[in-house]
């Protein structure tokens, strides 16, 4: 039941990794490939009506979490408490300026929102790194099961680390370019004219990059946590996960070089989740790895909520998560395509 | 100031602010599906330009709604840990539960009714208005089903490590208490709606400026604010406090002002609690009409503050009873105005009588106050417990996060929401003096540029 509810809440991290993923992926690219008005208009309308939807998942991943896995909720969140509170502000931000740079037509007003747009989904990317490098490093829990991080100690992961230090800080500059890779291959796929072509150089300009830190990501690892590897050495199949992380690196360039920009899209989501999947395996079964004293991991066993709320949060989950799919499937079907370049009207 | 005040202040502020945009949008979702209705059953277009109007102010709130909404679920664990892992089992279902069955609903058919009008039929459209309603009224149950859990918990038993679980997943739904919260709560946010309905309106008919919508507006508002006002009142404000008094007999003492147990007792209208000397300063009473309120007697005892142990007091006594009775006053006071309004109407001289206007328009402001102060007196009337009478309110913060770190965060949020209230202000001064029709061209632009 553990193992079962660690997995439901790793997909919906993963898929919102992936979604909203596209989406702040959009902000960072935003400022760089899309020079005019309309080009701008353009590129807000690619995410306009699923933004806030894909941004559900972290809501919803957040509940389950809470709700699965109570003692992690509770150290974790107030553990990580400047970091969150960072977070929160951004993507208060964030979502302002998508919504409020529509409503006044004046020049000053929009390139505040825009640049706030961009800002804060910079930000939010390199925050989400470090987060999930912080997690995978491990964090010093005391023996009441709770920790309080600063912002940062010396950079070094040892016994006394911070939210960031080389590792976490490594990570944020990996989530960044990622995502700003997956956000301009939806730019690619969404829109067309000047703004489809760059878009697409700016993910081929940015890919050199990631392929460097992905490489790079896997020994970090290692050095941070040497633990990480136990899973992959104990079920050396799971070495497929890496391998997909590379080959699904090579589809998004092929693809792009031949035009398809659909599959080099779904090549960097495959990316993503590979990406996250490999991280999770490397943690399991613990959800957060303790640093500096043995044995006061935060795992599956000493975390998990009673058996009779998971049973009937199985029945209300799955049925809930059915009809959300089928949301998604109805909206993105309505708006498939590209955006329309010169279409009337305002934005969103 | 210690930790626990400031993360006391923290989610208090927050929670406070985020309600702001709820509970008008939850009984707007409501009045929008009216106003979509009578598009299609009347066929005329001006209802289909009245909802395109109010489809904009409410996707403004809407916003704020969720980006004020989004801390709410992060600080039960950054500042409230020690409550989130004793009682997660038990409150993160429901939690959990509003983000899969309200927020995806919500977030999917709120796109597809801003921007789908074109591409859709107008049955559909009707529809994705709807969902948008039920989606948001669903969020509002979640909410207080977690809320109710905390006031009166039920279905739960306890593990030897302390950490509470859920015992049946019915008795949690079925709680009574959270029935007769949410019948309330809800009848508070059409209350809110139908003001700010009737406010545009009267102000609309007062400029004698869009008069057809003015007039539109103002009848919607004031039909369904008198008919909110009075279920507000009776049954659900009523059936509340009988339910309160008793399971939570400290909160209602308290509330109302009575430090020692009378039969026969008196409601206080007015007065100021002075709980050094326990007793009401300048009051003004009604005798015997507190008993008959709770007990439907004149002759009941009522449990006075006296009976029950002073750790077991609320502890901001005086708020708590001023918040009550601004809720209190300010109902009565929207049922007298609302009451007034809809005679007029049904004589058909409401749109002529400016005297009226003036109030009505100033009087959107108010709905507002009297919910923060419901809120209030249901929160502050819960204390000193976190949950009732199992954990208290100072066993439950994040101690590992200290004063400094929540002064800072708090701090934080207030600047940020200063920024989100002037931006608001603008806005919907923006979307009022541009006026229905304006606002319906920019919609149909909208709708049709995706296409």
């Amino acid at each position: 039941m553990g193992t079962l509810w660690f997995w439901i809440v790793a997909l919906m991290l993963v898929a919102y990794v992936v979604l909203d993923g596209f989406d702040i992926g959009v902000g960072i690219a935003y400022l760089f490939v899309a020079r005019t008005e309309p080009e701008r208009q353009q590129a807000m309308r690619s995410i306009g009506p699923f933004w806030d939807g894909n941004e559900v998942w972290l809501l919803a991943a957040g509940g389950t979490l809470f709700f699965a896995f109570p003692l992690l909720y509770a150290s974790a969140f107030s553990g990580f408490y400047l970091p969150l509170m960072i977070v929160l502000w951004l993507l208060i931000l964030r979502a302002v300026s998508i919504e409020l740079r529509s409503h006044s037509a004046e020049p000053l007003w929009r390139t505040f929102f825009d640049a706030l747009f961009t800002l804060s989904s910079v930000l939010l990317a390199i925050f989400y790194g470090a987060a999930l490098a912080n997690v995978v490093r491990g964090v010093p829990i005391g023996a009441d099961d709770y920790f309080f991080l600063p912002l940062w100690t010396n950079w070094q992961p040892g016994a006394h680390p911070g939210i960031l230090d080389w590792y976490t800080v490594t990570g944020g500059v990996l989530a960044l370019v990622a995502l700003s890779v997956h956000g301009s291959l939806y730019l690619a796929l969404k829109t067309e004219g000047d703004l489809e072509q760059r878009s697409r150089s700016f993910a081929m300009k940015a890919w050199p990059v990631l392929l460097l830190l992905t490489l790079a990501g896997l020994p970090l690892t290692v050095l941070a946590r040497p633990h990480s590897l136990d899973s992959y050495l104990a079920h050396p199949v799971l070495f497929v996960i890496p391998c997909a992380v590379l080959a699904s690196l090579f589809v998004v360039v092929l693809a792009t070089r031949r035009g398809s920009a659909m599959t080099a899209f779904l090549g960097s989501s495959v990316y993503l989740a590979s990406m996250m999947a490999g991280a999770v395996i490397g943690l399991f079964p613990v959800l957060l790895p303790a640093v500096g004293s043995e044995g006061r991991d935060i795992t599956i066993a000493n975390a998990l909520a009673g058996s009779h709320t998971l049973h009937i949060g199985l029945v209300w989950w799955t049925f809930g998560i059915l009809l959300a799919i089928l949301y998604f499937s109805v909206i993105h079907w309505l708006f498939r395509g590209k955006v329309a370049q010169n279409a009337e009207g305002y934005g969103h | 100031m210690d930790a626990l005040s400031l993360h006391r202040i923290h989610f208090a502020f927050t929670v406070t602010y985020h309600y702001l945009f709820p509970q008008l949008t939850m009984g707007l979702a409501l009045l929008i599906v009216v106003i979509k209705s009578l598009a299609i059953k009347t066929g005329e277009e001006k209802y289909d330009i009245a909802a395109r109007f109010w489809a904009k102010i409410f996707a403004v709130n809407f916003l704020l709604g969720v980006v004020t909404g989004i801390p709410m679920e992060f600080q039960f664990g950054t500042n409230w840990s020690e409550f989130s892992r004793r009682t997660g089992g038990v409150i993160g279902m429901p939690l959990a539960m509003e983000g899969i069955f309200s927020f995806f609903l919500e977030s999917a058919f709120l796109g597809l009714f801003l921007f789908g009008e074109k591409r859709l039929s107008r049955w559909m459209h009707w529809w994705s208005a709807f969902l948008v309603f039920v989606g948001s009224w669903i969020s509002g149950f979640f909410i207080i089903i977690t809320d109710a859990w905390m006031q009166h918990p039920v279905a739960y038993h306890v593990t030897p490590s302390g950490l509470y679980e859920v015992s049946s997943f019915w008795g949690l739904m079925l709680n009574p208490w959270a029935w007769l919260q949410y019948a309330h709560n809800m009848c508070g946010s059409v209350v809110t709606a139908s003001f700010v309905m009737a406010s545009v309106g009267a102000l609309y008919l007062l400029l004698r400026r869009d008069e057809v919508y003015g007039r539109t507006f103002l009848k919607l508002g004031v039909i369904s604010g008198v008919l909110s006002c009075i279920m507000m009142i009776f049954p659900t404000g009523d059936l509340h406090a009988k339910y309160m008094a008793k399971h939570q007999p400290a909160a209602v003492a308290a509330m109302e002002g009575l430090f020692n147990s009378e039969t026969g007792a008196p409601l206080v209208l007015l007065g100021q609690p002075d709980v050094e000397a326990q007793k009401i300063d300048n009051p003004i009473v009604v005798n015997k009409v507190l008993s008959f309120l709770i007990y439907g007697t004149t002759t009941a005892e009522v449990q006075g503050l006296n009976q029950i142990p002073r750790d077991q007091w609320p502890t901001t006594l005086p708020l708590l009873f001023y918040a009550y009775h601004i809720m209190a006053g300010l109902g009565t006071y929207f049922l007298l105005l609302m009451g007034l309004a809809a005679i007029l109407l049904w004589r058909g001289s409401l749109f002529t009588a400016r005297w009226l206007l003036w109030p009505i328009l100033l009087s959107f402001p108010l709905p507002y106050i009297a919910n923060t102060a419901g809120w209030m007196t249901a929160e502050i009337g819960r204390q000193p417990w976190l949950v009732y009478g199992l954990i208290r309110t100072a066993q439950g913060y994040s101690t590992h996060v200290g004063a400094g770190s929540s002064l800072f965060t708090l701090l934080g949020f207030l600047g940020m929401y200063a920024v989100l209230s002037i931006l608001w202000i603008v806005l919907v001064y923006n979307f009022i003096q541009d006026g229905p029709i304006a606002a319906s061209v920019e919609a149909a632009a909208d709708s049709g540029e995706a296409a």
